[in-house]
């Protein structure tokens, strides 16, 4: 597939500006000046930007408790993400869901989650209003490979089989559900193998190739838009973090320095930067420039959610129910 | 006015959003051809063919959680849990997503979704098709719950269920299904959070939910020859409940009577008992009765569950016990 210069660049926009934002709320959290839980996507980027640069605007995309890639992918603003984090007003949900719950229903987030495997159905659904309202918007569930043995990935992909609808299942396999290896927790390598059995097609990609997962995102949204139903991609790639802030030494406890050395070595976004130069697509003075643009835009996000308010103790009870006529 | 059955009523509710509202989609096990295991969606598939009447796997979290995920972006569910004892394998769908969505993403998304959820004991159908557990939906924040006694209640409250834009849990009772009573047959709503009084008297207030109300009647009836005079509240909507009506009742009466046919631990009966001990304790001459289904699971040998099931044999000694208090 050819694809031009001006997404090429923005592919790697994408990608640095999760891992100098994850990065920064690594530095936030060590320094206690976060609270709350955070689950980082360091080392998964390729897939978040890989399958959004695919998406329109107004497609859905469904998330997990690892989601700040995501929502960045799909166009979320740095600024009430952080302030989001910091529990302020400002915040995407005014504080009052924090890291696992972002949401901008306007540009198609239908929410991290914090339950895993909690976002298929719900990606499901969008699929079917998609259908029902006559549309050609598509829906993405992203989940990890523990998700995948929860009766929810089941049943989500058949229920979108059956129904024939618009939707895109895409495992990100770390190779962990936490502590739990993907070797102990199933039979299988290979999680799209189990597309067969709901009749629909599975493919296994390389998670750490944005072109590859853009690739096949594209033509997996693209057979969708022509409702003619979801497919399962499996994208294999690794978390460089622990499970979440705090998980002792990166998650030593259940995986080697090795293999995370190992994994370090097929960062996502130098190799992509090794084809962009090596392609003389883009100047290495230029990826200079973004980043240092990227970091403005994070140290702004950062002052913004500093100076901002928290939600006042009356805004417990606001929001619990629609008040209808506002 | 003519008299149609409280499952007439509901399928005319449903009938009629959807005539009006083309976002009403049913989903649900066996709801098409075979027009729901209690026939309340009869005809509605000839009327509006399988893409707004759809059968569904078995796979309730699936496709109660594809019910939010269309609820969120544009339609208007309406889900058949075949019984409400199966809200136990979808819980989290219940609990963590419908019900939380709007406040988890500080207001942004709605999800306009009814659950229907057919309840109560005395069909012969044993511990896991029989329950009445309409207490659980009611811990969580974020879901109204309706509980209508009659036809006449079970349309108005349907049809506003479904215009409403927050979740309802809709706790039909399956022995009432067969009864009748007038019915408009023009559209019409009932607010939610508004009790009515089914019988006025001045001696004992009983606020009875859904088939305790018919019981609660007959007892009136019975208890009238001896000069007792009750009064019959019906909340008609759990959450949102109309404490006031129940307060003035009390404060009239002076004596209280819940009748619930949820467990008596921890449910809806125990809830308003609490209510009124603690803002209209002074008003009693009495103490507060429960008459609810016992600690037990629902037996299936047909003498044991009427002795389960709670009915006049039980609101009568509680009303002559309470009328010993001057």
């Amino acid at each position: 597939m050819k694809i031009g210069k001006e997404k090429l660049i923005d592919f790697y926009w994408k990608m640095l500006k999760i891992r100098l934002f994850e990065e920064r709320i690594a530095d936030l959290y060590a320094r206690g000046l976060v609270p709350g839980l955070a689950h980082l996507y360091i080392g998964q980027e390729a897939v978040a930007v890989g399958v959004c640069a695919a998406l329109r605007e107004d497609d859905y995309i469904t998330s997990n408790h690892r989601g700040h890639g995501h929502v960045i992918a799909k166009g979320a603003d740095v600024k009430p993400m952080m302030a989001e984090l910091f529990g302020k007003k400002t915040g995407y949900c005014k504080g009052k869901g924090g890291s696992m719950h972002i949401a901008d229903i306007d540009i198609g987030i239908l929410g991290a989650n914090g339950i895993a495997g909690g976002g298929l159905p719900i990606a499901v659904g969008a699929g079917l209003s998609c259908k029902l309202r006559g549309t050609d918007q598509v829906s993405v569930s992203f989940f990890g490979d523990g998700s995948s043995n929860n009766g929810t990935f089941h049943e989500s992909l058949n229920l979108a089989a059956v129904q024939n609808l618009p939707v895109i299942f895409v495992c990100e396999n770390n190779l962990y559900g936490i502590s739990f290896s993907q070797k102990k927790h199933q039979k299988i390598s290979d999680i799209s193998i189990r597309a067969t059995s709901y009749g629909i097609k599975g493919v296994t990609l390389d998670g750490n190739n944005v072109l590859e997962v853009y690739d096949a995102a594209y033509k997996a949204i693209r057979k969708a838009r022509k409702k003619e139903g979801p497919t399962l991609l499996e994208c294999k790639t690794y978390r460089w973090r622990g499970h979440h802030e705090g998980d002792p030494n990166q998650g030593t406890r259940y995986r080697s320095k090795e293999e995370i050395m190992k994994w370090k070595e097929k960062d996502p976004i130098a190799k992509f930067v090794d084809k962009l130069i090596g392609d003389n697509i883009i100047s290495e003075n230029e990826l200079e420039n973004m980043k240092v643009m990227i970091d403005n835009e994070i140290d702004q996000a950062v002052n913004f959610a500093n100076e901002s308010e928290f939600p006042a103790d009356g805004e417990l009870y606001e929001n619990v129910y629609v008040m209808e006529g506002k | 006015m003519k008299e149609i059955t409280y499952s007439k009523a509901i399928n005319e509710a449903l009938l009629q959003s959807m005539e009006k509202d083309e976002r009403v989609i049913l989903l649900g096990e066996d709801i098409g051809v075979y027009g729901g295991i209690f026939q309340v969606t009869a005809g509605l598939l000839d009327r509006f063919g399988p893409e707004r009447v759809m059968d569904m796997p078995i796979s309730e979290s699936g496709f109660v959680g594809a019910a939010v995920g269309a609820a969120l972006t544009g339609m208007r569910p309406v889900v058949e849990l075949m019984f409400i004892d199966f809200c136990t394998v979808c819980m989290d769908m219940i609990v963590n997503q419908m019900a939380k969505m709007h406040y988890m993403f500080g207001g942004r998304g709605r999800v306009p979704m009814v659950l229907r959820v057919p309840s109560g004991a005395g069909r012969g159908a044993a511990a896991q098709h029989s329950q009445s557990l309409h207490a659980f939906f009611a811990h969580i924040p974020g879901i109204y719950i309706a509980c209508p006694s009659n036809a006449y209640d079970a349309k108005g409250l349907m049809m506003e269920a479904i215009r409403n834009d927050n979740p309802v849990v809709f706790a039909e009772h399956k022995l009432l299904y067969n009864e009748k009573v007038p019915v408009p047959s023009d559209p019409y709503t009932l607010p939610f959070g508004r009790a009515e009084i089914k019988r006025e008297g001045k001696d004992i207030t009983i606020v009875a939910t859904q088939a305790m109300v018919m019981r609660s009647l007959n007892a009136a009836e019975i208890v009238e020859k001896d000069g007792i005079e009750v009064e019959i509240i019906d909340p008609r909507t759990i959450k949102p409940l109309d404490r006031e009506t129940i307060f003035e009742s009390v404060r009239k009466t002076g004596r209280l009577i819940v009748a619930d046919e949820g467990h008596k631990t921890c449910g809806v009966a125990a809830e308003i008992s609490a209510m009124i001990v603690e803002d209209e304790m002074f008003s009693l001459k009495a103490p507060v009765r429960r008459v609810c289904s016992p600690d037990t699971p629902v037996p299936y040998s047909p003498t044991l569950e009427k002795a389960y099931v709670p009915g006049t044999k039980d609101l009568i000694p509680a009303i002559k016990e309470l009328m010993e208090y001057r």
